[in-house]
């Protein structure tokens, strides 16, 4: 019986800390005001995440192409694995950025926050009820992002885990994925 | 370097910042600011309070303009401004120019000119007022690095 090597992919899928540079976390943040902008940035960068900062919801909705009418095209490789957005913005307020981001085939798993300086609850509520991931105080603080960024690095992984898995059992390989140590000594069934 | 002049600017400093908490111009959240700062980004308190101050120039520049004439005051207009403004200090931690607009706002609510006329009055003071004492803050900060020092992280428990 032959010894079959692991793929290497295998061994990254049961070690999480592993993620690259091409993983980094893209965060889209949204913020009419300079300070706030220039403050979540930071926080972001800080918790290593690839940031995109824009100063209101019209240029969010124009960075992810769902201003237009018609879907452009080229929007597909845009990779957004979290929006954080201020709810009282002119114009159009985040409440609303969210409506139309649930509304969208293209982004609507990605998960929105709402930042608000305001602790009213209905309107926390509201939020919430619309798909809002969760609702953050202003001034945001660094331990609230870095709690975002490790329950989605969580579910990343676990996308990542499972795409891997479903990889081996196409590939009819019989591994067991209790222990890493295992599947390394486990052979394959000629 | 020369330890000596080193231990007495941070010294200064270190009581000059401590004497800024305590008489209530900054709070919490500006040590959270300080936090963020480091050697890939040493200017980020002083530019995010840079921001902060341009915010507020121009913020109570319109809601004077809109406080103007008696006869036409434009509330929406000052209590969006007073909004603005009290989330900008809350985020930089200017505790005295966030107080400030909390009773701006009230006068704000029940449409009280006069009383907005006087927190208008008060936030200018206190902006740039907290201007000045963070300006000599970081006058200090460049002094200690220029002597070869680092700058103290001061915890106000």
């Amino acid at each position: 019986m032959a010894e079959v090597l692991l793929p290497r992919k295998m061994e990254m899928a049961n070690d999480p800390s592993k993620f690259g540079s091409p993983d980094l976390l893209h965060v889209l943040a949204v913020d009419d005001s300079h300070v706030d902008r220039k403050f979540i940035e930071r926080l972001l960068r800080v918790s290593s995440c690839k940031v995109t900062v824009v100063d209101s919801a019209t240029r969010a909705l124009q960075y992810l192409g769902l201003d237009v009418e018609v879907k452009s095209v080229g929007f597909e490789d845009l990779k957004v694995n979290l929006i954080m957005t201020d709810y009282s913005m002119p114009g159009m307020t985040g409440y609303e950025l969210l409506k139309k981001i649930k509304e969208s085939s293209a982004f609507r798993e990605v998960p929105v926050v709402i930042m608000s300086s305001e602790n009213i609850l209905p309107r926390i509520d509201r939020c919430l009820e619309e798909g809002a991931e969760d609702f953050l105080l202003k001034p945001v603080k660094l331990s609230d992002v870095k709690r975002l960024r490790d329950s989605l690095m969580k579910v990343e992984d676990l996308s990542f885990t499972k795409s891997t898995q479903k990889r081996e059992l196409e590939t009819e390989n019989v591994y067991s994925f209790d222990s890493p140590v295992q599947s390394q000594l486990k052979r394959t069934k000629i | 370097m020369n330890t000596i002049v080193v231990g007495q600017l941070q010294r200064q400093f270190q009581d000059y910042i401590v004497s800024l908490y305590q008489q209530g111009y900054l709070d919490n959240q500006f040590t959270e600011l300080r936090k963020l700062q480091d050697e890939g980004s040493p200017d980020f308190v002083a530019e995010v309070v840079s921001l902060f101050f341009d915010d507020c120039a121009k913020l109570i520049n319109d809601m004077s303009t809109s406080l103007e004439r008696p006869d036409h005051v434009d509330f929406k207009q000052v209590d969006s401004g007073v909004h603005q403004l009290k989330g900008s200090s809350s985020s930089v931690g200017a505790r005295r120019v966030k107080s400030v607009c909390i009773a701006f706002k009230e006068c704000c609510d029940v449409q009280n000119r006069e009383g907005c006329l006087r927190c208008l009055q008060q936030v200018d003071y206190e902006y740039k007022m907290l201007k000045t004492k963070l300006q000599d803050l970081f006058n200090l900060e460049q002094q200690i690095l220029q002597a070869g020092g680092t700058i103290p992280q001061v915890s106000m428990n």
